[in-house]
């Protein structure tokens, strides 16, 4: 994943200092991913209590584990692995009658039935200059709450954290293949929801062929 | 091409690998068909929009009560903090 600590090369040496024992190295460390784990975790439990509890799990079992960190993959990548266990079990432990299809059962894991874009219209503005906003974050949120959760799992590891398509997999349980079409729903739906609020009406358009 | 095999190609499209057979056909498939390349406009357009969102902001108090427990944990693990030069 691209990753901007990885390119710093104190990362190195703070994780060596704080394999070491030393605190403040750790903390440095710890301070540098907390808007990352926080904000995971906030995106895939909803809410900021949750997320709290996810994100100082996830700190708690990194001073348990920091001696096994082999730097195989960055360290963030590895800390909001930590993270999205940690904030699944959390959604679990919440939802003891409906269970969470984890699993890569069911009918919707094909292309078959993926809805078709329904509204198409080029954007009237464009993605930063939306983000400037002040309402559109609540809108943002909104889009996400209204995704199933297991589309909005992968759409969040894969498409706001940037974990590649096999680290997404690998954190949630799934194979690379359930992940790419969860992620095609996910993402058809929330552009679904978006051009229906920013794109240009008067340019909107009709696909005149099925692709069938 | 099928629409499954438009849709399986839409994704890999998205995420800039067009060097695939697939992709190559799709991208063929985009220069004539206009509301499709819109869709890739939309659909990389909404994943710009979540990229560039504020970052949630954890509160203060949040903040302090983390510290204290990673600290707390820290000693217990690898004694006094303080033995290492405090720099913050």
């Amino acid at each position: 994943m691209e990753d901007q600590l990885l390119d710093d090369p104190t990362e190195t040496e703070l994780l060596r200092q704080a394999k070491g024992g030393d605190f403040s190295a750790f903390q440095e460390l710890a301070d540098r991913l907390q808007p990352r784990v926080y904000g995971l975790a906030y995106r895939i439990l909803g809410q900021a209590q949750d997320a709290e509890d996810a994100t100082q799990q996830t700190f708690l079992a990194l001073i348990e584990h920091i001696a096994d960190f082999r730097q195989e993959s960055s360290l963030a990548t590895w800390v909001l692995r930590i993270a999205t266990n940690h904030a699944l079990k959390i959604l679990r432990k919440k939802r003891t009658v409906k269970m969470i299809a984890m699993s890569d059962m069911g009918s919707e894991e094909g292309y078959g039935d993926v809805p078709h874009p329904e509204f198409i219209a080029p954007w009237s503005r464009t993605a930063e200059e939306i983000a400037q906003d002040a309402e559109v974050q609540a809108e943002l949120e909104k889009g996400l709450e209204g995704l199933d959760e297991k589309y909005r799992l992968v759409f969040v590891l894969r498409d706001i954290e940037g974990l590649s398509v096999r680290e997404t997999a690998e954190a949630l349980g799934l194979t690379e293949s359930s992940v790419k079409v969860r992620l095609l729903r996910a993402r058809l739906a929330l552009r679904e929801r978006l051009t229906k609020k920013f794109g240009d009406a008067s340019q909107a358009m009709i696909p005149d062929h099925k692709h069938s | 091409m099928t629409c499954e095999e438009l849709l399986k190609a839409l994704n890999d499209y998205v995420d800039g690998a067009e060097l695939t057979e697939i992709c190559e056909e799709f991208s063929q498939h985009l220069a004539g068909c206009n509301p499709c390349q819109v869709v890739v406009d939309n659909i990389r357009q909404t994943i710009s929009l979540y990229r560039a969102g504020q970052p949630y902001e954890m509160p203060e108090s949040f903040q302090q009560r983390l510290g204290q427990s990673l600290k707390a944990r820290w000693e217990e693990k690898f004694g006094p903090a303080g033995t290492a030069p405090a720099t913050r």
